[in-house]
């Protein structure tokens, strides 16, 4: 009896300690990693993030000479922070953005569409060699993007075998 | 009309099956944490209970390994039948990182229909409670898919939904906009 009340008077000075999430918003510790958010406008398509993401998650695939997509997917994403620390134009922030639950996978991609300017000389232009050269960035790169598979495979010219060639009949 | 009763009571009370098939542990602590006085879920009528054919929802930690599949798949099929299946962590959700090593068949839903992703390594507390109000329809989910472009490239090679047929004549029907 008497040690029911001493677990009563010691649940009356503990108090309260239930938090009141779902109906009032918590905020995240200052450090905290949630998604990454991607700024398409500062993106380079140097594709350093796809090299270097440990679940590769990030796949590229250049479906023209001008045109590279980036895919996020988002569904095995560690939140790490690799991504963010490899960009060289810092596109990649992590924000902190928890509240990521979904009843489809695919609410949780990220899709870029990057603009690549082109060299006259080798027909692909990066800058100067530094960090890049060292994410091993060569070629083009073909990821498959409908199976959601990452291939690591790059040549050194274009394959068009995903691009069907249009005829304009001209007279 | 048992079983309208049934959908209107699941509702109010959810019992959970913790089922881990290969994680790390770090979600399960995880789902044991939103299970604490902290956050409390007793409120929502959620119990952690010992066995399958007890709960209405199960939630998955791990991915489905080649040891552990066939097991998760028995666990699921001996859950009484409306049920929710919760994949927790990014393992659960798309494989984790070794997603593609030999032992690893992948996702949980390879195996067993998932009805919710709650993805993070590991999520936090507060993103389990709040895949658990989506999933009650408390709160509507705040995440879409995100497609965004660095311009519209001009040339119509690159935009064979754009050509259109004139009278046998291929016309890029954006060219006057240019």
């Amino acid at each position: 009896m008497i040690s029911k009340l001493k677990e009563a008077v010691i649940c009356l000075k503990a108090g309260k300690v239930t938090l009141p999430y779902p109906f009032a918003a918590e905020p995240v510790p200052a450090r905290y990693r949630g998604r990454p958010i991607f700024n398409v406008e500062r993106c380079i398509g140097c594709g350093g993030c796809a090299n270097n993401c440990p679940a590769r998650e990030i796949l590229l695939s250049d479906v023209c000479q001008e045109i590279r997509i980036m895919r996020y997917l988002g569904q095995r994403c560690t939140y790490c922070g690799r991504c963010a620390d490899v960009c060289p134009e810092h596109a990649i922030t992590m924000s902190g953005e928890f509240e990521t639950a979904t009843n489809d996978k695919r609410d949780l991609q990220q899709e870029l569409e990057v603009f690549m300017g082109t060299c006259q000389r080798c027909g692909r232009c990066f800058t100067a060699p530094g960090p890049l050269e060292q994410l091993m960035m060569k070629g083009y790169r073909q990821d498959d993007l409908p199976a959601g598979r990452w291939v690591y495979k790059s040549r050194s010219f274009l394959q068009s075998e995903g691009l069907p060639d249009i005829e304009i009949e001209l007279d | 009309m048992l079983s309208k009763l049934c959908q209107r009571a699941f509702k109010k009370s959810i019992w959970v099956y913790h089922a881990n098939s290969g994680g790390c542990n770090g979600c399960d602590i995880e789902v044991l944490n939103v299970l604490t006085p902290y956050y409390d879920v007793e409120r929502f009528g959620i119990k952690l209970v010992g066995s399958p054919r007890h709960a209405d929802v199960m939630l998955c930690q791990g991915p489905a390994l080649r040891s552990t599949a066939k097991a998760l798949e028995r666990a699921y099929q001996a859950m009484p039948a409306p049920k929710l299946v919760f994949a927790i962590g990014s393992c659960a959700c798309g494989g984790g990182i070794w997603y593609d090593s030999y032992s690893v068949i992948g996702p949980v839903d390879k195996v067993i229909p998932v009805d919710f992703y709650v993805p993070g390594c590991p999520p936090r507390p507060e993103a389990i409670v709040y895949g658990v109000a989506v999933a009650l329809g408390l709160v509507d989910k705040k995440v879409a898919p995100v497609k965004l472009k660095q311009l519209e490239f001009p040339i119509a090679r690159y935009h064979p939904e754009d050509l259109e047929c004139k009278d046998d004549m291929v016309v890029y029907t954006k060219l006057d906009r240019i």
